[in-house]
């Protein structure tokens, strides 16, 4: 597989893998704000 | 210093790395938009309140944990789909990624999803999500699926899970109600697969999967097919003879049994390819519809 393939693909999933650690950081904020019945 | 060619395993993650869609792919995306499918009705159904942060918690984490079900499933079938044509392109047979990639990311997803629903919804629909991801991964497709024709009769009850664990969500509970949901899609899974197995039954048979058109013939796959519709039908009625569907489920669900009566008649009397494949695609829309009908009404009755 060409370098700028396999790069293309490593970013591909990072980026992805970002995305959800980020909703989950969302996730659980407002899953918090929930259980203490502030939203 | 390493002589030799490269084994399948090291081309795999040095030539091959997963992208993105290849892990997305291991969560079977198709079955489980079934899965959400089916638990966002078990939960209209349900009767109480649930805030709408934790419902869709929930709804994530049967899908997550149906997903990582669907990973572990791929993880110890990579051997089988290498044999079948329809299975062949998954990640792992096609060398796009190696096992324990996969084995660790269905076990991270698994823990992930049932630790959620424990914490953040309840411990009882943590318990049945943890439940039916073992039940799927160990009592189908570990013990069950290369020893039995009958696998798809048990194992189907993994896929009957999620509207019991969407009801399970928002009562904390299990009654009868969510049993009936349960068995309505339980009974509904062998005319299902049979139908599927019925066209696909060369691939099973390469493969060396005891579905039951490989071990007892097409004709007596075909009988049960009927069978299972037969005792199918009744359990649908059920929701609204108990009073938690309405009329309008009542008679979507007598009229669609109906059609599928038939058509399990039909594929009795024509034994074609043609007539299965019928049959395996109104199977998905008699559920799909189903489901519309029962949640749709209840959501109707109470806006009004």
């Amino acid at each position: 597989m060409p370098l700028h393939e396999e790069h293309k693909k490593r970013a591909g999933r990072n980026y992805a893998l970002g995305g959800i650690l980020l909703a989950m950081v969302a996730l659980f904020f407002f899953v918090t704000l929930a259980k203490m019945n502030v939203i | 210093m390493q002589t030799g060619a490269p084994t399948l395993d090291q081309n795999a993650r040095e030539d091959y790395l997963p992208g993105a869609g290849d892990f997305f792919a291991l969560l079977k995306p198709r079955v489980m938009s079934l899965v959400i499918f089916t638990a966002v009705i078990g939960m209209v159904m349900a009767p109480g309140d649930i805030h709408p942060v934790i419902a869709f918690t929930a709804i994530l984490c049967i899908a997550v944990g149906a997903g990582a079900a669907g990973c572990l499933n791929m993880w110890y079938e990579a051997d089988l789909d290498a044999l079948m044509k329809r299975t062949a392109d998954r990640p792992i047979p096609s060398g796009r990624m190696d096992r324990q990639t996969a084995l660790h990311f269905g076990v991270a997803l698994s823990t992930a999803s049932v630790l959620m629903m424990g914490l953040s919804v309840n411990y009882v629909a943590g318990a049945l999500l943890l439940m039916t991801i073992l039940f799927y991964v160990v009592v189908y497709t570990v013990w069950l699926k290369r020893r039995t024709p009958m696998n798809i009769v048990i194992g189907g009850a993994a896929g009957a899970f999620p509207p019991m664990i969407a009801w399970a969500a928002v009562t904390g509970d299990v009654n009868i109600e969510a049993i009936v949901l349960f068995g309505l899609i339980f009974m509904w899974t062998p005319p299902h697969f049979w139908a599927l197995a019925l066209f696909s039954c060369k691939d099973y048979k390469a493969a060396g999967i005891p579905m039951l058109p490989v071990v007892a013939g097409e004709a007596e796959t075909r009988k049960q097919i009927l069978i299972y519709t037969l005792l199918m039908v009744p359990v649908s009625v059920l929701p609204w003879v108990m009073g938690f569907a309405g009329p309008v489920y009542g008679i979507t669900a007598i009229g669609l049994g109906a059609i599928f009566i038939y058509l399990s008649l039909s594929l009795t009397l024509k034994k074609d390819v043609k007539t299965a494949k019928k049959t395996f695609f109104y199977s998905i829309f008699y559920l799909f519809s189903l489901f519309a009908v029962m949640g749709g009404e209840v959501l109707i009755g109470r806006m009004t």
